[in-house]
């Protein structure tokens, strides 16, 4: 499971920064990756699509902890604490 | 010579009141027209609070006749200026000098969001004869046209959260250059439904608790709804009928950011501030008011404080974003916050930013906190800076 869940972030990630998800590290950030705040917004559409949860986040408040976009596998571990919740 | 524009008439409706006066009031109070929302299917919604006019019964106000063709929108364009007409007293029927501009945003999207509806979800295959005529952006302009028979000049401006203001300063141009005698303008906004909010949900910028602009601890943008409507006229034809003059439309400017799709350029804002002034020919220390964009969102209020730090130095003028308390009118918002410079100019009081909890050191300016001020401004600036980089501003000058 952690690791189809890291793989479909990596993927959705990835096509936001017009990568292939292999370039998609876990220590990269979106910054870095070259996904600016729309791409963001789009990302967190893309994970409540593909996972069907809700991500707390607003684009006000970008660096509150309700959802953690530090890394790539931050994104990831609160993408799998939303999945455990909701089940 | 250039011909000078004046305001004889206003007339409003929002969450904070019935008419402009009920509106400018509660500006003054610093009374919060935010609420909880109230429409189909709201609990299906992130966002459910808003500016929504609450008892707002349509039937009391328009036969069933005019119903079957007036969207919320085209209502409350067309309550608006009922009020601002009887006010001003200018002859607009039959006179080829006269026109309508007004801004939108949305225009008849409650009537798109209801029919969609009944053809998507609830599968029917008809809907009424004139959904087209009551949704088109133009139809609050037509019917203010055919109201007040107006027979010169009019169509409808939409640039999101910069139409009314945009609309305003295309009126005062056409008078100015002797296009038109007198002008109906300003702008209406009714996007408070399901449809409406689900849209601007998905870009993340909507507050869940409340508007909050310049505040540290802001959250994003509340939306509103309403109208406001004003009658601008060329002054020589206003001294000569003896009308009151509420101010005087001294300037505007327009520029594009060309950089971003929704987020705020320092530049392209401090352009239109400067040009506004230029075309006023007032200086920054004219200004004794400005009616700031002030959204409440994250990049809004740094990026319009730095530009106004960028334009006007130290010596700042007192700034306040009204949208605290009506919220955003999206299209419709200029038009409503064109009230508050009117209200600085002719009773001397600057309408407060209200919910300002905390000072943002990236936001440091007077920003009328909490409670309205006195002050004697002669002059006022009133900004609007839409999505997609379209920014327009307004100079008024006080009448006297």
């Amino acid at each position: 499971m952690g690791e189809s869940v890291a793989h479909k972030v990596k993927a959705i990630i990835a096509e936001q920064a017009m990568l292939d998800p292999c370039e998609v590290s876990l220590d990269a950030t979106l910054e870095s990756l070259g996904v600016d705040s729309l791409g963001l917004v789009e990302t967190v559409f893309a994970i409540e699509e593909t996972f069907d949860v809700h991500v707390p986040f607003n684009a006000n408040d970008p660096e509150s902890k309700a959802f953690d976009i530090r890394s790539v596998e931050s994104i990831v571990k609160a993408v799998e604490a939303l999945i455990a919740e909701a089940k | 010579m250039e011909r000078r524009v004046v305001i004889t008439g206003m007339g409003a409706i929002s969450s904070l009141g019935m008419s402009a006066g009920a509106t400018m009031d509660a500006m003054a109070a610093g009374l919060s027209g935010i609420s909880a929302l109230e429409f189909q299917d709201v609990e299906r919604l992130q966002i459910r609070i808003g500016g929504q006019i609450k008892g707002y019964d349509e039937a009391k106000h328009f036969s069933r006749q005019e119903l079957t063709l007036y969207d919320r929108f085209t209502q409350f364009a067309v309550l608006a200026a009922r009020e601002a007409v009887a006010q001003s007293g200018a002859m607009l029927a039959g006179a080829a000098q006269s026109g309508v501009v007004l801004g939108t945003s949305g225009g008849g999207l409650q009537t798109q969001d209801e029919n969609f509806r009944k053809v998507y979800e609830e599968g029917k295959n008809r809907v009424h004869p004139f959904v087209v005529p009551r949704l088109m952006n133009n139809a609050a302009a037509s019917h203010l046209s055919m109201l007040h028979g107006i027979t010169g000049p009019s169509y409808t401006v939409s640039t999101a959260c910069a139409s009314s203001n945009h609309a305003m300063g295309q009126a005062f141009h056409m008078i100015r250059a002797g296009m038109a005698d007198s002008m109906l303008t300003g702008g209406a906004e009714s996007m408070l439904c399901f449809g409406g909010i689900k849209a601007w949900e998905g870009l993340r910028v909507m507050s869940k608790t409340g508007c909050r602009p310049f505040s540290a601890n802001r959250d994003g943008m509340v939306q509103g709804e309403g109208a406001a409507v004003f009658v601008f006229e060329a002054l020589d034809v206003a001294e000569a009928r003896g009308a009151e003059i509420l101010a005087e439309v001294a300037g505007f400017a327009m520029t594009s950011d060309a950089s971003d799709i929704v987020m705020p350029n320092q530049n392209g804002a401090v352009r239109a501030m400067q040009g506004a002034l230029q075309d006023a020919g007032l200086s920054p220390d004219d200004i004794g008011y400005i009616n700031a964009h002030g959204t409440g969102t994250l990049g809004n209020d740094r990026t319009e404080s730095a530009a106004i730090q960028e334009v006007f130095g130290r010596n700042a003028p007192p700034i306040s974003s009204t949208k605290s308390m009506h919220g955003h009118l999206i299209g419709g918002t200029g038009a409503v916050e064109l009230l508050a410079c009117i209200m600085a100019l002719r009773e001397g009081i600057l309408a407060p930013t209200i919910n300002y909890d905390q000072p943002d050191p990236a936001c440091g300016l007077n920003v009328v906190p909490n409670v309205a001020q006195k002050a004697k401004p002669r002059a006022t600036l009133s900004n609007a800076f839409a999505f997609g980089g379209l920014n327009a501003v307004l100079a008024l000058r006080s009448a006297g």
